[in-house]
């Protein structure tokens, strides 16, 4: 694993699977911390990519209805994975099984892998060649897939799509995907603005 | 000492953007134009997302196997096909591109 192979001990790897909990945010704070940087610099780094969370909580906090006193335990889930697999639900419930179980098997998943790695272990080998570097994208377009039902949802997802790799070479981790969220306002904008104008056109 | 430092303050912030968004009382987001706009927010990122992690290596754009991988994935999509078979299509065209072209 990354992490180990940068200094890191395998305590310092653990805990910081244990508590960060977000994998780019993870491997930004290994890298730079490898590459010699400040260690205030390297974990505003991985803040930045982690921001995108908070967007995520926003939409669960509505979907999933959360008694308070769970809020705080349920926020360490909050991620691309489970929340993707919470807002593809139908139902309130299905979204909370949804979360809880995404949240569950990816946290010892990712948690034993780590550790896994952190002891040396290279038992898989090369995954890259087994094409499971598709897996996830993959998994995030067909949970994505059936929410592209009006003419508003394709928009912001093309738009993110050209944001989101367009910014790509030029601004630091983590950035594009918060500039590409911007696409939601903007969208949002254009749809209220078309509702106006169809509003005038029947005044007339 | 130092790299403690650089998980600890990790460890916070990314635990507090998570806890804040939760912790947004509900009555904030009753207006429809809120609910809407945090609706289309997961779209958005998880679009981008996705593009980043079929297209991006690194800092780069670069077009190789995955993008082959993923195309076979929105076909199987359109097919209407299982979430599974969508996932394993993904997998299998990209192995099997990779193994071809060997990139």
């Amino acid at each position: 694993m990354t992490s180990a192979g940068s200094g890191l001990t395998i305590w310092q790897t653990c805990a910081l699977s244990l508590l960060v909990f977000t994998g780019a945010s993870q491997f930004a704070l290994v890298g730079a911390l490898a590459a010699g940087g400040n260690p205030l610099t390297a974990a505003a780094g991985a803040f930045f990519l982690g921001v995108r969370n908070a967007f995520y909580g926003l939409r669960l906090s509505q979907l999933l209805a959360l008694p308070r006193a769970v809020r705080p335990f349920a926020a360490q889930w909050v991620i691309d994975e489970t929340s993707a697999v919470a807002v593809a639900q139908p139902t309130r419930r299905a979204a909370r099984l949804g979360f809880a179980v995404t949240g569950l098997s990816l946290y010892v998943l990712w948690n034993l892998t780590t550790l896994l790695g952190a002891l040396g272990a290279e038992a898989l080998g090369d995954t890259d060649a087994w094409g499971l570097d598709a897996a996830g994208p993959a998994v995030f377009l067909a949970l994505l897939a059936p929410m592209l039902k009006t003419a508003t949802e394709r928009a912001v997802a093309g738009l993110a799509v050209l944001l989101g790799l367009g910014l790509l070479p030029v601004l630091p981790a983590g950035m594009p995907v918060l500039v590409a969220a911007l696409a939601a306002p903007v969208a949002l904008w254009v749809e209220g603005r078309r509702r106006e104008d169809r509003l005038e056109e029947g005044d007339r | 000492m130092n790299v403690w430092i650089a998980i600890g303050a990790t460890a916070l912030g990314c635990y507090a953007v998570k806890l804040v968004g939760l912790l947004v009382p509900a009555g904030a987001l009753e207006k429809p134009l809120v609910k809407r706009l945090a609706a289309l927010l997961p779209v958005a990122l998880l679009a981008a997302l996705t593009a980043q992690q079929t297209f991006a290596e690194g800092g780069t754009l670069v077009l190789d196997a995955r993008a082959a991988g993923i195309g076979a994935a929105a076909v199987a999509l359109v097919l209407r096909a299982p979430f599974l078979v969508v996932v394993a299509a993904a997998v299998v065209v990209t192995a099997g591109v990779r193994a071809v072209v060997g990139g």
